[in-house]
């Protein structure tokens, strides 16, 4: 079995055309930057924008096209490898084992740009390149997670060992194929014998699980917590205002060495902390049925007892845990046992983002409650949690769906920070940011292991930031 | 303003307080002095032997004196032995005799300037946070000195022309640098400029010698390793503040009496658009204190972060708590600036 290149036969037609027109954007792009310093040559006022003739015009259509033509290559690489599969080299095989998330990413767009007009701010999210780029950088994880997380996209077991593949280069066959499996290493061998592309792809899918709940936990707590303190001001403003501003102050590294060890997980800390975190969830959702449909006694009981007692049930589940010190629901009933270090680093992660949350929403709510319709709302006699969740929070949602993408990028990044560390996730854990702290001890022997996890990090969170970026852009438009 | 300051300075003080006294409570658990009884004194002890070895040293009473005997607003703890007749005390240096100790109750805390002895590097903990300062200090005169102007300059050349292909390039660069966390960038870093296997090998990937004798090889890394996650943020923030001046009355005004686009920018624009900027910067620092964890560790320089990383892994409650409580102070005082100097530079906000 042969060694993969990284091109294969691929690159023998576009490696010289890739390089071409890569010089080409270079020099005019260095050219441009030139002509623009050279006083007069550049266009002095925005209004003169509309085509600028002359050497300035020619550099800048060389830009584009030489852009459009490298963009023409890239695609090309992907869809002509992921057909050509190990003969068009690494690039195209790795492309190849994407397929799933290459024809989801394509049903995805296509579905979604023929209803944009029908769909709100999702459908305007279309209209904007860099939400696109930034949309379809998120998506691209998260359907690698999802079908990672189902074994379509991993050439190996992650945490498998294969003996003569200790930190071999990317492309290297497998000493012993033939048996049916995957012949080789797409992006090496790591410094214990393990496959590094299917690690990345296991990891993210660790990533696309915890990030968004982990997000979605620190938002109920902040939303719960925030909209009565920017409401009602007084006491408990100032206390509440205080204790976020005590959580802010710490550090957030000195916190999670504080709480994620194993002595704290002894003690049971974590476990309280997750029971109080946890429930805010369940506040919340009785708070905004009972505020709505508290006219309907009827109606309002049984959908309380519903949703209640469903995530009551998960709640308890996940709180609850043989061994620990919160151990107060039976056995036969827990749905799902979350393995402790994962339950920690969960709980500090909501506990260091809770408070950010918190003063972004007290922040819109002291802006929003001088509103007429607020005004309008207390006149009819309505109930202070029914203004605060039916009428300040809808109205405080684009900027808040903005911060929830930054929000799942910097959890995203405070997780890599615990794995880097070695905190909480277990050692052998494919999670990105053990990953990079493994691949970093022999970084200046062998890249290979820490760059994959490093570069997947790095798109995830700027296609997480485009994202919110577009979808600023956006909702301000109108 | 003075009341204004009073005030700040009051809550700061009582932030500190609870952030010191949470910290002195979790690294103060029972589990962490088990611990600690065990790698001091003997690996093999009993349960009963590890209680009378923490009793000796006071760890046993009750929180609150414990974190006050820390403070330095309660007599540090005494033992004494009554067969020997001498006693041992956390204010005493070896055993002394019963009457020395009865005779004056001392006082050791951080307020007195004692801040206790680090098991880990077998010294005192005020020594050792000083030059750990120092040489963090070092680095982030060097990232300051990249990072500030840095960001400033990017973020005015791409508001003072919204919407324009300069601002659309360096706002992509700046949003792809706060994407990028200092532990990625910095490996991308040293694979690209520091590696044997296939790297440019201009720069070292190791910070160590730095310590001694910085040079631009040995330090260049780390230095923009920390500055480009930080100079992000700032030159958005930037960029906003500048957008907006550009949009104001006065900024069309000076550009129909014909003042040239540079003179508008530097003259007019420049002092109104880094108000907002000087806060953030300032409320950059607990960010900062991030990455030099970070980075200290992946360049292995001996500083503040690695000193942290160092008392958290090897369960140095001294140490630990000594940084902690530099760390709050360096963030409080910081945010204490921004606020002051928002209320300084900004005429229309007041303080009453």
């Amino acid at each position: 079995m042969q060694e993969l290149t990284w091109t294969g036969s691929l690159g023998v037609i576009l490696n010289p055309i890739l390089i071409i027109l890569a010089a080409a954007f270079a020099i005019l792009i260095v050219a441009r930057l030139a002509l623009s310093l050279v006083p007069g040559a550049a266009p002095r006022d925005v209004v003169a924008a509309e085509g600028p003739g002359g050497i300035v015009g020619i550099a800048d259509s060389g830009i584009r096209w030489s852009g459009i033509g490298l963009i023409a290559v890239a695609v090309a690489y992907l869809a002509v490898g992921a057909l050509m599969e190990r003969e068009a080299g690494i690039i195209g095989a790795m492309s190849n084992r994407f397929i799933p998330v290459w024809v989801a990413l394509a049903a995805l767009f296509a579905v979604s740009i023929a209803t944009k007009r029908r769909t709100g701010l999702y459908g305007k999210l279309f209209d904007s390149t860099i939400g696109m780029i930034g949309f379809g950088l998120v998506m691209f994880w998260v359907f690698a997670g999802v079908f990672g997380a189902f074994d379509l996209i991993q050439t190996h077991d992650p945490l498998a060992q294969v003996s003569g593949m200790k930190n071999k280069v990317p492309g290297t066959p497998l000493s012993r194929a033939g048996d049916g499996g995957y012949p080789h290493y797409l992006l090496g061998g790591d410094n214990l014998a393990r496959d590094v592309f299917s690690r990345m792809v296991t990891g993210a899918w660790i990533v696309v699980q915890i990030a968004p709940l982990a997000t979605v936990f620190a938002f109920m707590v902040g939303i719960t917590l925030g909209l009565p303190a920017g409401y009602h001001g007084g006491r408990l403003d100032t206390v509440l205002t205080f204790v976020a501003n005590l959580i802010l102050a710490f550090p957030v590294i000195l916190l999670f060495y504080l709480l994620v060890t194993p002595e704290i997980v002894e003690t049971g800390i974590p476990n309280y902390m997750a029971t109080v975190l946890f429930v805010f969830p369940l506040v919340f959702a009785c708070v905004l049925l009972n505020s709505r449909y508290h006219t309907r006694p009827a109606f309002r009981t049984w959908l309380l007892i519903g949703v209640l007692g469903s995530m009551g049930w998960v709640y308890l589940s996940l709180i609850s845990d043989k061994g620990t010190k919160v151990s107060v629901w039976p056995e036969a009933l827990d749905l799902f046992d979350v393995p402790g270090g994962i339950l920690v680093v969960f709980v500090s992660v909501v506990f260091v983002n809770a408070p950010t949350v918190f003063r972004i929403v007290r922040g819109l709510t002291l802006d929003i409650k001088t509103r007429d319709y607020v005004a309008a709302g207390q006149t009819r006699g309505e109930g202070t949690w029914y203004i605060m969740l039916w009428e300040i929070l809808p109205n405080a949602r684009g900027p808040l769906i903005v911060d929830f993408c930054l929000r799942i990028g910097y959890t995203t990044i405070l997780l890599g920070t615990l794995g880097f560390f070695g905190l909480g996730l277990p050692p052998e854990s494919p999670d990105w940011g053990s990953t990079i702290n493994e691949g970093r001890k022999l970084l200046t022997i062998y890249l290979h292991p820490a760059l994959p996890p490093a570069f997947a990090l790095l798109s995830l969170v700027l296609g997480l930031n485009l994202l919110a970026d577009g979808l600023r852009e956006e909702s301000l438009r109108d | 303003m003075g009341l204004f300051l009073i005030r700040r300075i009051g809550v700061m003080l009582l932030t500190a307080l609870c952030l010191t006294f949470v910290v002195f409570f979790l690294t103060n658990l029972y589990p962490n002095l088990e611990k600690l009884a065990k790698s001091q004194g003997n690996n093999r002890m009993t349960d009963a032997q590890v209680e009378s070895w923490l009793d000796k040293r006071g760890h046993l009473d009750l929180l609150p004196v414990q974190y006050g005997r820390w403070l330095g607003v309660a007599p540090g703890w005494v033992t004494v032995d009554a067969d020997a007749g001498t006693a041992t005390g956390r204010c005493w240096r070896g055993a002394v005799t019963l009457a020395e100790v009865e005779s004056q109750r001392r006082f050791c805390g951080i307020i007195q300037g004692d801040w206790g002895r680090s098991t880990v590097f077998q010294d005192d903990v005020g020594p050792i946070i000083a030059t750990r300062l120092g040489l963090t200090g070092k680095l982030m005169f060097w990232v300051m000195l990249l990072m500030v102007p840095g960001a400033l300059l990017v973020g005015v050349a791409a508001g003072m022309r919204e919407g324009s292909k300069a601002d659309r390039t360096l706002s992509t660069f700046s949003i792809t640098t706060t994407a990028t966390p200092e532990y990625v960038s910095g490996v991308i870093f040293i694979a690209i400029f520091a590696s044997t296997a296939g790297g440019l090998r201009w720069f070292k990937g190791t910070a160590t010698a730095a310590m001694d004798n910085a040079t631009f090889e040995n330090f260049l890394l780390p230095v923009v390793t920390i500055a480009l996650y930080g100079m992000g943020y700032i030159a958005r923030m930037t960029r906003a503040s500048m957008a907006e001046v550009m949009i104001a009355q006065y900024i069309r005004t000076a550009r129909l009496k014909g003042v040239s686009f540079g003179m508008i920018v530097i003259r007019h624009a420049l002092r109104n658009a880094l108000i907002a900027p000087f806060t953030v910067i300032m409320l950059q620092f607990p960010w900062l204190l991030n990455g030099v964890v970070i980075v200290e560790t992946l360049f292995n320089y001996k500083g503040f972060g690695w000193a942290l990383v160092q008392a958290a892994g090897n369960n140095d409650i001294e140490l630990l708590l000594g940084v902690s409580v530099v760390s709050v102070f360096v963030v409080l005082i910081t945010q204490l600036i921004s606020d002051i100097g928002y209320v300084y530079l900004n005429p229309r906000i007041s303080v009453s």
